[in-house]
């Protein structure tokens, strides 16, 4: 009889701690029904600035962004046929999607440098020796007038917004032959920082003086010849809207005001992107 | 003593019902009780944490398994989880695993076993105050802290190493010294606290009186300790390998940073990827079927910890019975 009872209140007592933690799962459903959410969906490579700016505007306004990260052709496809208010794209919109009466607000410009160690000689190389780099045609630096050393290939992990921004402006998507896979830009200047003959990309904003930045087709990569549209590695980042935004309901204009706003023009440089204004 | 040992099982038995010695009162009767509630309580909470662990590995494992197919995936060689048309094969990355894993044994597996064997039969005692407390230390210093000598130390003098014998080679991809050489070296330095520790002590267990009868049929002391002496340490020793085959398949954070964590077949010098790194490099920004395909390498590398688990209890046992 008591050993019942003592394995009773043992069950008991674990049953009730084990429930307590999942109370909360249900309430987070019920958020994404309120008419002034807005719904906003596309480019996975906008989603750390979505998700940012969706944070703070909730925290600053109260008004609800709902994101899904679907890719840009989906994004754009959805708010084409009305689906959402906003359609994320980390590329410009094509002649068709821009007939189609869909808007092209270009809210930030996504830079990305090439860094390489600091001995190395080589201070400009042009986007399609870049490419043949990356996809393992050119092996040594003294092809590219630079030392005789081989060229040790350093890249982001597959899923990297970075990795998927760099192969998609080159046009090398999945055909990159990488000799180390890194997970964080701050990894990947330390190794290329480290390893003699190494090449890398990282944003622009994290660039300093432990690595080379290389010219690309002989513009330096910085902020203003990214603005200007003469750095090749760049891509715009896109928050389309079926017709202009003065177009839209008042909560989606809020948000681009709030974009354009000291606030907004912030989160774009906290994320590690150029402003496009 | 053994006669009094089930009096005294008796008598801590009936003092959990009975009335304590110590008082008179009902109530440390039930102390008594709710404290073995508690104790009892506590026991459970392990069980529980790993009935709970092997039920969300299986439940986010498995649905990738389907997704993907299961010989795609544990024999397909192509990981490609954000291509247009995605790839899931980690037949490279479970085969780095285990040959890592068989390599780093079999260079830290000796060195081991020969310092726990100085320091039980061969060290004095000035010398063994020295090496033990340097093979505890070891034991405590963190994983990342191999990892990043590794980075400074290893990598750079693998990267010249490389530089001579593939300077030539049309199809190697330099890596700079991240290779698997780098990542077993680390992994088998990271072992060797393991097996030092339990194979010095199942050394120290075997009875003096066994060494002696060794040295007074005229065996040499050399002779003594590999024919006497680590056979009849044996199943410690075997333990300590297991140990050793535990720590290293499941080291994520030390080998990541030298190993170069690309996909390729694990030959000495090519960047490699581990399960276990697979999952801590790409997890941060996986979504989908990638992220439930890296938890599906978890429930992989989940797999393997059992079997060696399984093995380990095994080997005790066995060992049990032969004593």
């Amino acid at each position: 009889m008591k050993k019942t009872f003592k394995l009773l209140s043992v069950c008991l007592i674990s049953v009730m701690a084990l429930t307590a933690c999942g109370g909360d799962a249900a309430e987070n459903n019920a958020s994404s029904t309120g008419s002034n959410v807005i719904r906003m969906s596309g480019s996975t490579s906008m989603e750390k600035f979505a998700n940012t700016l969706k944070e703070t505007y909730l925290a600053d306004t109260g008004i609800e962004i709902d994101c899904q990260f679907t890719g840009s052709g989906a994004g754009i496809q959805a708010v084409t046929d009305g689906t959402v208010d906003i359609g994320n794209s980390s590329r410009a919109l094509s002649d068709e999607e821009k007939a189609a009466g869909i808007a092209e607000n270009i809210v930030a410009l996504d830079g990305i440098g090439i860094i390489t160690d600091k001995a190395n000689t080589v201070d400009n190389i042009t986007k399609e020796d870049l490419a043949k780099i990356y996809t393992g045609e050119i092996k040594n630096w003294n092809e590219l007038g630079g030392s005789n050393s081989a060229i040790v290939v350093i890249g982001r992990e597959a899923g990297s917004g970075t990795r998927g921004a760099f192969e998609e402006i080159l046009g090398i998507e999945d055909k990159c032959v990488y000799a180390q896979e890194i997970n964080s830009t701050g990894a990947v200047m330390a190794k290329v920082a480290s390893t003699p003959g190494a090449i890398g990309y990282v944003s622009l904003d994290v660039i300093d003086d432990t690595v080379n930045c290389v010219k690309i087709d002989g513009i330096t990569a910085n902020a203003d010849n990214i603005k200007n549209g003469s750095y090749a590695l760049q891509r715009p980042f896109v928050m389309a809207t079926k017709g202009s935004i003065s177009e839209q309901k008042q909560e989606v204009q809020d948000l681009f005001s709030y974009i354009k706003s000291d606030k907004g023009q912030e989160i774009i440089a906290n994320v590690g992107l150029v402003s496009a204004e | 003593m053994e006669k009094v040992l089930p009096i005294l099982k008796r008598i801590s038995k009936s003092s959990s019902s009975d009335r304590s010695i110590m008082s008179g009162k009902g109530y440390v009767s039930f102390m008594e009780q709710l404290m073995e509630c508690v104790f009892t309580l506590c026991g459970l909470s392990a069980v529980a944490a790993v009935a709970a662990i092997t039920i969300y590995m299986i439940i986010s494992g498995t649905p990738a398994i389907f997704k993907v197919g299961i010989t795609e995936m544990l024999f397909g060689t192509v990981w490609a989880p954000t291509a247009a048309e995605p790839s899931f094969g980690i037949a490279y990355i479970v085969l780095t695993s285990i040959i890592g894993t068989v390599m780093s044994i079999v260079i830290g597996v000796p060195i081991g076993l020969m310092t726990a064997v100085f320091m039980s039969e061969m060290a004095e005692k000035r010398t063994a105050a020295i090496v033990k407390p340097a093979v505890e230390l070891l034991a405590g210093i963190p994983s990342i802290v191999y990892g990043l000598l590794g980075l400074l130390i290893i990598n750079p003098a693998m990267g010249r190493i490389e530089k001579i014998l593939f300077s030539n080679s049309e199809n190697h991809v330099m890596n700079g010294g991240a290779n698997l050489i780098s990542a077993v070296l680390v992994l088998s330095i990271m072992i060797l606290p393991t097996v030092i520790n339990v194979s010095e002590t199942s050394l120290r267990a075997v009875p003096l009186s066994v060494r002696q009868a060794s040295l007074a049929l005229g065996a040499t002391k050399i002779q003594t300790i590999f024919r006497v002496t680590i056979p009849a340490a044996k199943s410690g020793i075997i333990t300590a390998v297991v140990l050793g085959v535990g720590r290293a398949v499941g080291e994520a954070m030390a080998i990541v940073l030298v190993s170069g964590n690309t996909v390729n077949i694990p030959l000495p010098f090519n960047s490699v990827r581990f399960l276990t790194t697979g999952i801590v490099s790409e997890m941060g920004y996986a979504s989908g079927l990638h992220r439930e395909t890296l938890f599906t390498i978890g429930l992989v590398l989940f797999v393997f910890i059992m079997i060696i688990n399984i093995v380990i209890n095994f080997i005790l046992e066995g060992g049990d019975k032969n004593e």
